[in-house]
């Protein structure tokens, strides 16, 4: 077909979507390209093209930091402690709801549930903060009643990953599981019916049918979140972080922040290569990973 | 046959008492904060600094919530969140249907070409400072329009609802509407926005609730206090333990300020996810249609 006539019958396709072209050409594409500066010594002055090349400085800076293993490793190790962790969970409740008989318990477990997904981060760290005060908090008051000394839990970098996963795990939970429920609704009843037939129980069913049965969305989103390893949750952290937890807290996404916009000695261009560091490895992973279940003959993104 | 109707056996009986214990234990795991977010909000504030709320509100009150009402930074945050969450989500929606529609057209030639242009921006970023560079380049630092422009597209809501439109919209509807002489900007008026209302009331919830939570673009993109939204005025009480004069009254004691300063935070918590929280139950099967349809491979 002729490519000029087709463009002039839909012109008016065009026309709709060159906003959006715009907004990701200008806010997605212009920055990839900007990230350019990490080669560079960046001064405002001579701007984004005119500053001097310096070629793998600011990385080389960056690998031999006394920074650079500990931000990898608080970066790797709450990602993979977050990942499995929030992995198991939402499929057992969805497991769970699904043999519930009573309709209205199952709304209710599935309402309440839901619910501390739309808490905003501030009030969800606020939260925190509240209930793991020395002195106020509700859970050393309640340690106080068994006789146990006061913990500051967030002045203890031992406990600052759990504290974050686990209120991670506790926020989503509800949430992921959503997903995992519908597949399990989706799920030919007659498998069930000729199952139990065959003298089935519930907990042969649920691995025999169940959890094959969802293995493909459950791939799926064990793949996505694996590219995801590098974004460790960092507005959550940022506001988690403190003095005395910080050993434990700093992650490479904070470091990015603080160097590039915070600290008195700004450096856009050190802070867009440890950021552009971080952007390069998640996106490895994530086509490793999806190589890796293509080759398992399992569900692939692409 | 039904398969209820079989009687259980040892191992479903067995496993239905520990399915309901467990589910129970859950949902007393989640719900409990909340609830004592709740009470200790309406106890004293004597309540509260000698612990001795842990169910009910204790001496109720409502010190607490009129302790922040003389705030007019919590004022002015909740009407800044207001103005930002409307503005910001009526461009998001506007422009989540602008990609998403021609996407969804079969003779939109360079559709799959588009489609990776989008995708890829999911997988790989040029990072923070990048994009903080271009939005100061543009002359947004410090403007609403920091606060709109920057996140008025998310991908995941264009694919979500372009299968939408893939999956509702016949085909034929089109093909006959073409022949009335209805152009492409009529249709999307006239057919597809009316047709589109629930997958429509999903994407905006999401749009919402996102820029009713977000602080961190606030932080980093606005200077003036007045321009704060209510999220940044909530971190800097109830994270930086920031909580001004004015709002103590005239609370002399060490120890009342210390019980008023955690009272008035409950109560902060509870008044800032009050819109939320009125919301929740009419919205939330929305929200589940949406990660259902958001599920559906495209």
């Amino acid at each position: 077909m002729n490519i000029g006539r087709n463009i002039l019958k839909t012109w008016q396709l065009y026309v709709l979507f060159l906003p959006p072209l715009i907004y990701i050409l200008l806010f997605k594409y212009v920055p990839m390209f900007g990230a350019v500066i990490a080669f560079k010594d960046f001064s405002v002055m001579k701007g984004m093209l005119g500053s001097d090349w310096v070629g793998f400085k600011h990385f080389l800076r960056f690998f031999n930091s006394y920074e650079f293993w500990r931000l990898l490793r608080n970066t790797l190790s709450i990602s993979f402690y977050t990942l499995l962790a929030s992995f198991p969970f939402p499929i057992l409740l969805a497991l769970g709801l699904h043999y519930v008989q009573n309709q209205r318990f199952k709304k209710t477990v599935q309402m309440v549930t839901y619910a501390p997904y739309f808490i905003s981060i501030v009030v969800l760290v606020g939260l925190m903060l509240q209930f793991l005060d020395p002195r106020t908090g509700a859970i050393n008051i309640f340690m106080g009643w068994l006789g146990v000394e006061p913990i500051n839990f967030m002045g203890q970098s031992s406990m600052f990953q759990s504290i974050y996963v686990w209120s991670h795990v506790w926020q989503n939970v509800g949430f992921a599981c959503i997903i995992f429920l519908a597949t399990l609704t989706g799920i030919d009843p007659a498998l069930h019916e000729a199952a139990v037939i065959d003298g089935a129980n519930k907990v042969q069913r649920i691995r025999h049918i169940d959890l094959p049965g969802i293995m493909p969305i459950a791939v799926i989103l064990l793949i996505l979140n694996t590219g995801q390893i590098m974004e460790t949750g960092f507005e959550k952290i940022l506001l988690m972080q403190n003095a005395l937890n910080m050993q434990a807290s700093e992650v490479i996404d904070t470091y990015v922040y603080k160097v590039g916009l915070v600290s008195q000695a700004m450096n856009f261009s050190y802070a867009t290569a440890i950021g552009l560091f971080k952007s390069v490895i998640g996106f490895i992973l994530l086509i490793i990973v999806n190589q890796t279940a293509k080759k398992l003959k399992q569900e692939s993104l692409w | 046959m039904n398969p209820k109707t079989i009687k259980e056996s040892g191992v479903d009986r067995l496993f239905t008492i520990v399915n309901y214990a467990a589910l129970a234990l859950v949902l007393l795991v989640i719900l409990y904060p909340l609830i004592y977010v709740v009470s200790a909000s309406f106890s004293s504030s004597y309540a509260i600094i000698s612990g001795r709320v842990w169910l009910w509100p204790v001496e109720p009150s409502l010190e607490g919530y009129i302790a922040i009402f003389k705030n007019k930074n919590v004022l002015t945050g909740f009407y800044n969140t207001f103005i930002y969450t409307a503005l910001g989500t009526f461009v998001n929606v506007i422009m989540t249907i602008l990609a998403a529609y021609p996407l969804s057209r079969k003779d939109f030639r360079y559709r799959k070409a588009f489609m990776l242009l989008m995708v890829f921006t999911m997988m790989f970023s040029g990072g923070l400072i990048p994009n903080y560079l271009i939005v100061k380049e543009l002359g947004m630092i410090n403007t609403i329009w920091a606060m709109v422009i920057p996140t008025a597209l998310s991908v995941w809501n264009v694919i979500i609802m372009r299968t939408y439109f893939q999956t509702t919209i016949p085909g034929e509807l089109l093909e006959a509407s073409q022949m009335d002489g209805c152009n492409d900007f009529k249709f999307i008026g006239r057919i597809v926005i009316p047709l589109s209302g629930p997958i429509i009331a999903v994407i905006a919830l999401f749009y919402a609730v996102g820029h009713w939570n977000q602080y961190f673009n606030a932080m980093i993109y606005l200077k003036s206090q007045s321009m704060y939204p209510l999220q940044l005025v909530l971190r800097d009480i109830l994270i930086q333990n920031e909580v001004n004069i004015e709002m103590m009254g005239n609370v002399k004691s060490v120890a009342a300020r210390q019980g008023l300063r955690e009272l008035l935070k409950y109560s902060l918590i509870i008044v800032s996810s009050l819109p939320l929280i009125i919301a929740y139950p009419f919205v939330q099967r929305f929200f589940v249609k949406g990660v259902m349809i958001g599920s559906l491979k495209g």
